[in-house]
């Protein structure tokens, strides 16, 4: 993976984009906009699905109306998010908090899959409930948890008090597989 | 005294002292700044959705806006708590930041709009379509520029 970040970066459009003084910024913005509309949205759905709003509309009014948008949203923030890496691939690579907003994704991922696979077998009885079962409402907050946890990770990439080019605990070079060459001694 | 010596003061106070002399405040802040932009978004776009013709059609305007409210009450309490001490730690910086001025703007405006507007001429029921879908196209707009040009505080000076 290190040597396809390596590649990424020594591409000129990679450098041209990090330093752009207009286009970095407005994928950056792009980004955050697009993270409104995608998680705004799909929060939006799990509220309804956890019970605590808009508790008189069918659920699958919410699902079949809003979960679009929450696509849409999907598709601009992947792609903005890659841009970003694009632009900073080794630095992002070795970044732990980037390491573990994947794995969230991931798992948020994992949770939406296990919770729309149970929702095909069986029929949906509570469509109307103002408040659904418990382990609907549980993977609505498992989703909302998750998600909110992924955008913390995303701001902290910004900082650099774990970067592979400082003084760092073991524990931290292991989980950002730092490299000997990235230290500077 | 002068607005700049008002700013002055707000940096000075215990809340930014605190704030810039951490490392990990302003971060963890931020990071909550932007689960209130989630929330407060999320609010925001059902409703204004709905005012354009999209979304959830099948409800009235009136019931959208008013399930949507308690969320989008709740997301603007999560920005304020979360803004007003990211922006207490860097008050000068803000004083001389044009997209700081942007989004107060418009966040005066469409806070302004939404209470005295937007919300009262949803409530009239025989409001004409075409007015709640400029509505809808003019809330939009305003939160948009608000989050984006909050976004821009980072990176313009």
């Amino acid at each position: 993976m290190r040597w396809f970040a390596e590649w990424l970066d020594s591409h000129a459009w990679s450098t041209a984009l990090h330093e752009s003084l207009h286009m970095y910024p407005i994928v950056e913005s792009t980004h955050v906009l697009s993270l409104m509309v995608f998680v705004g949205t799909l929060f939006m759905v799990d509220f309804r699905l956890m019970g605590i709003a808009f508790r008189n509309m069918p659920v699958s009014e919410l699902t079949s109306r809003i979960l679009p948008w929450t696509t849409l949203g999907f598709v601009v923030i992947v792609s903005t998010g890659l841009m970003l890496f694009y632009a900073i691939p080794v630095r992002t690579y070795h970044s732990i908090w980037f390491r573990f907003k994947v794995v969230l994704i991931v798992a948020a991922g994992i949770n939406a899959w296990l919770f729309h696979r149970r929702m095909k077998k069986k029929p949906v009885i509570w469509n109307d409930d103002p408040v659904p079962p418990l382990h609907v409402r549980a993977s609505a907050a498992v989703s909302v948890l998750v998600w909110s946890c992924v955008i913390i990770c995303g701001r902290m990439i910004a900082y650099n008090w774990f970067d592979c080019d400082k003084q760092q605990p073991a524990w931290v070079q292991f989980l950002a597989g730092c490299v000997p060459e990235d230290l500077i001694h | 005294m002068s607005l700049y010596d008002i700013f002055d003061s707000l940096e000075r106070g215990p809340i930014g002292e605190a704030i810039r002399t951490s490392h990990w405040l302003f971060p963890v802040i931020e990071a909550f700044h932007l689960i209130g932009l989630v929330v407060l978004g999320g609010a925001v776009l059902v409703v204004d959705l709905r005012l354009l013709g999209l979304g959830l059609t099948k409800q009235t305007i009136a019931r959208v806006t008013n399930a949507a409210k308690p969320v989008l009450y709740c997301g603007i309490a999560m920005m304020f708590a979360t803004g007003i001490p990211l922006a207490l730690s860097e008050m000068i910086k803000l004083y001389y930041n044009r997209s700081f001025w942007v989004k107060v703007t418009a966040l005066a405006v469409v806070l302004i709009f939404t209470f005295t507007v937007k919300h009262p001429l949803i409530r009239r029921e025989n409001t004409n379509r075409l007015v709640l879908f400029l509505i809808g196209l003019i809330s939009m707009t305003l939160w948009f520029t608000v989050a984006g040009s909050g976004r821009w505080i980072g990176f313009s000076s």
